[in-house]
């Protein structure tokens, strides 16, 4: 004990010394305190800290795929037509004006005269010809150049069927009249003109770095990059942050209201929402589940949700039984309550989905729709052979790894428990397992999402055409397909709405697909953001976006 | 002797490198689901030139053969997922970020951890002796996703001290995450260091030293804490890999651009070149770490050394 005694000294010393270590470290802290906020100083300079979802694949706007990068893409780019920030309508951008040919399958695009690239060159109607070609060249890989088949010989471009572009009909008639020919009459051709597909590359610097359809060239990087937006690429830190600055030679400058943008890559919603309410951002790119209803209770000013394009829907692999039999399909999407799974399980504000397409689409209203029925589902099931669940063989669900998907996938197993008294297990599997299983059919029934590209219900009933690549349901009907194919060669909105509602009534009869719900758009918007607009695409173009001062607020 | 040593270990590292490489590209391309399958399909024409491109469509044997090639010439490869990344690049960018986390961390570790445990052994069954190891015992509990947001409730959003995420951005902004990330390391260099420690003081060298009148000071600094240690000497090398290798949830609560990101969403991703170079840069890691380990650890203690030597076939 005496040695102790003697040591007395030696743990007081070091708890002195882990304290004062302690103190530093507070103290470094503390120093720190007083820094600004980036939100504070976004405020004083008018940049914008925008929470994007993840580090973009590219910005490349013919390989991108995603919204992440769309977002990006947005402000380094612009294409032919634009949106307007709160209704949506096209407006003009690259293109002054336009005439279409009275069937509907010629344009004529008249290029603006200011349009620049960021380092001084004019956007000419020779550069959208060079960059559509690059989008539909093969090798360059591009997933979404299916937009642009609706191009006169586009697909056997892409397919590699014809090799001389001049046959596809895209042209030049000089350096500001760009004439488009289209294979039918596509109503909806101009919005596509605003997805990045369309969007132009600086031909010029493509090919400094590289063949035009070689993947993956330093041509994005800044230092490198050119592009015709409102804003240029300043910085591209891997994982780390984009940070774009305003371009001065755009031609509509003077409109440009925010100095510059900086996206951070926040994959985690909570970190993003922490970063949020440290003022470390402006405006978030989603909101935790379980935050929603503290928000809404304490700061319903800055939350922000919206009825989002895209249906979150089940599938049927119709190819084998039971489901094959449209009665099963039927009593399975009826004895679902989708008004307690939106309120009880989702929680997001999503809305119930009774049809696939969602709510008014650009004036397009479904007709016919589903509903929640647990005896006419009992009873359907009855009629397909299987009174009161008997001798239902058990089916599988698969869905992709997510909290929430694992959610609503158990609160149907329940329903169809209680309603139907048939047995589903669930099947959790990673991304590409579960991609892989569904285009190979291996599975009976599978969770699924689609995101609309243009507002048109176009877009999402094309997916069931029985030749559509993204059709893995099995199912298929030469009534729907004609349909469709009648409807994309009609002009008149109105006739044409009645096809596709005709069509939607057949896909709401057979089944193939279970619309579940309307996603939302959730998002936190510091109150000094201003000109931020909620809108069905959870598109919000940069140009009219400000930072009001604290005291304008 | 101890170049040939370090040199025997380096080499017997290639086949360990090798038979990791190996694995994991087989592991790999079992997985169902390939780099290039979408949400929404490329048409199969797109699909075979991507496959050409990235030569997937040739024989697995001959993938891994020109795989290795490149690899011992230093290029890993492109990135699938990131089209305009090689993994070169990928690495060189989120490697340095996780290094400095992981050093960070284990500065905090050694600092607490040892500190903490030191003082628990020179005062057994007393309060500053639970304090420290009550603390050890919730830091060990304590995983970084729950001790992560809790840190940054307390000290970003409630005190606003600091930033809540961020690295190298803001001032400041380095000091959660590896507080963090150290905390459970902390607590078991703590518990390592106070068991070491309690043990040796009772030994009879420790008697002989007091009992020649050196100052308790000499007596813990320079005898106790020499032989007290080892057992965290050797613990430094996996702990440091495991720091390295773990970073991934605290650098997604804190939004860090490490490579802990990359090395499990690789996986996800199918990004067959991704996975296959984070995993041998940390293979080779660990491999390096162990050998520092063992050699701290001969350095420090004369009948480790003449272990590790007889292991490595000199006697």
């Amino acid at each position: 004990m005496i040695f102790y005694k003697l040591g007395a000294a030696s743990p007081v010393r070091w708890l002195k010394a882990s304290g004062a270590a302690l103190a530093a470290l507070l103290a470094v802290a503390s120093c720190s305190a007083d820094y600004e906020s980036n939100v504070a100083r976004g405020n004083r300079q008018q940049i914008l800290h925008l929470g994007n979802g993840d580090e973009p694949q590219e910005l490349d706007p013919h390989i991108i795929t995603g919204n992440i990068e769309f977002k990006l893409c947005l402000a380094l780019y612009e294409g032919l037509l634009d949106r307007h920030p709160e209704t949506l309508q096209l407006v003009p951008a690259v293109a002054e004006s336009w005439q279409e040919s009275d069937d509907g399958k010629t344009y004529l695009f008249q290029l603006r005269e200011g349009a620049r690239w960021s380092n001084g060159d004019p956007v000419t109607a020779h550069d959208f010809v060079f960059s559509w070609r690059r989008a539909l060249m093969p090798a360059l890989g591009n997933n979404y150049a299916y937009m642009l088949h609706y191009i006169k010989n586009a697909e056997a471009f892409h397919r590699g069927a014809i090799a001389d572009f001049a046959q596809v009909g895209a042209a030049a008639l000089d350096d500001r009249t760009l004439r488009v020919e289209l294979e039918n009459p596509t109503p909806f051709f101009l919005q596509l003109l605003a997805l990045p597909v369309y969007f132009p590359v600086h031909p010029p610097t493509i090919e400094k770095f590289g063949a035009p359809d070689e993947r993956g060239t330093r041509w994005t990087r800044p230092g490198n990059h050119v592009g015709n937006g409102p804003f240029k690429l300043e910085e591209w830190t891997l994982n780390r942050r984009i940070v774009v600055e305003k371009n001065p030679g755009y031609w509509d400058a003077a409109a440009i209201k925010l100095n510059g943008i900086v996206f951070y890559p926040v994959q985690n919603a909570a970190t993003e929402e922490r970063m949020f309410r440290a003022r470390q951002l402006h405006v978030t790119n989603s909101v935790p589940v379980d935050k929603i209803a503290r928000y809404r209770k304490e700061r319903p000013e800055v939350l922000r949700i919206f009825p989002y394009f895209s249906t979150y829907y089940y599938i049927f692999n119709t190819s084998a039984p039971p489901l094959d039999q449209r009665k099963v399909r039927q009593a399975l999407a009826l004895s679902i309550d989708r008004q307690q799974l939106v309120d009880k399980v989702t929680k997001g504000g999503e809305l119930p989905a009774f049809s696939f397409t969602p709510p008014d689409v650009n004036g397009y209203r479904a007709q016919a729709k589903i509903s929640y029925d647990a005896p006419r589902a009992r009873a359907l099931l009855a009629e397909a052979g299987y009174p009161e669940g008997q001798g239902f063989p058990n089916l599988e669900l698969m869905y992709n790894t997510s909290e929430g998907h694992r959610r609503i996938a158990i609160a149907a197993q329940q329903m169809w428990k209680r309603n139907l008294n048939i047995n589903v297990t669930l099947l959790n599997q990673d991304w590409k397992v579960y991609l892989s299983k569904r285009n190979s059919k291996d599975y009976q029934l599978a969770r699924a999402g689609w995101v609309g590209d243009y507002l048109d219900p176009n877009t999402f009933l094309e997916l069931f055409v029985s030749t559509g690549g993204n059709n893995d349901t099995g199912w298929g009907d030469s009534r729907y397909d004609a349909l469709l194919a009648r409807a994309a060669a009609t002009a008149g909105a109105t006739e044409r709405h009645g096809l596709l509602q005709e069509a939607e009534a057949i896909l709401m009869d057979e089944l193939p697909v279970m619309p579940l719900y309307t996603y939302v758009s959730k998002s936190l918007v510091a109150p000094e953001v201003r000109g931020w607009h909620p809108n069905i695409l959870d598109l919000h173009p940069y140009k009219g976006v400000f930072l009001a001062a604290a005291e304008e607020r | 002797m101890w170049i040939e040593f370090i040199l025997r270990r380096l080499l017997q590292a290639a086949p360990v490198l090798l038979v990791v490489a190996l694995i994991t590209f087989l592991l790999i391309h079992a997985a169902p689901g390939g780099p290039f399958d979408e949400e929404k399909s490329a048409p199969p024409e797109v699909l075979k030139q991507l496959n050409e491109r990235y030569k997937l469509d040739q024989p697995i044997h001959l993938q891994f053969y020109d795989y290795l090639k490149n690899a011992l010439r230093g290029d890993l490869g492109p990135s699938f997922k990131y089209p305009g990344r090689s993994v070169n690049e990928i690495i060189a960018a989120g490697f340095p970020v996780t290094l400095e986390l992981g050093c960070y961390a284990l500065l905090f570790a050694l600092l607490i951890g040892v500190g903490g445990g030191v003082i628990a052994a020179l005062r057994p069954n007393t309060w500053q002796d639970y304090g420290p190891m009550s603390l050890a015992a919730l830091g060990i509990c304590l995983p970084a996703y729950v001790l992560g947001p809790l840190l940054a409730l307390l000290f970003g959003i409630w005190l606003e001290w600091l930033p809540v995420a961020g690295w190298g951005l803001t001032p400041g902004d380095k000091i959660l995450p590896s507080v963090t990330l150290g905390s459970v390391y902390a607590a078991y260099l703590a518990r390592l260091s106070r068991g070491g420690m309690i043990e040796t003081l009772s030994r009879d060298f420790i008697r002989t030293a007091r009992a020649k009148g050196l100052p308790e000071r000499i007596i813990i600094l320079r005898h106790a804490m020499r032989v007290g240690l080892l057992p965290v000497a050797s613990f430094l090398g996996p702990a440091l890999a495991g720091l390295l290798t773990g970073s991934f949830a605290v650098e997604t609560i804190f939004q860090i651009p490490g490579l802990g990101r990359y090395f499990v969403q690789g996986a996800f991703n199918r990004d067959y070149t991704l996975i296959l170079g984070t995993t041998l840069l940390f293979a080779t890691l660990i491999i390096l770490f162990n050998l520092m380990a063992d050699l701290l650890l001969a350095w420090l203690d004369p009948k480790a050394r003449l272990e590790t030597l007889a292991r490595a076939g000199k006697p």
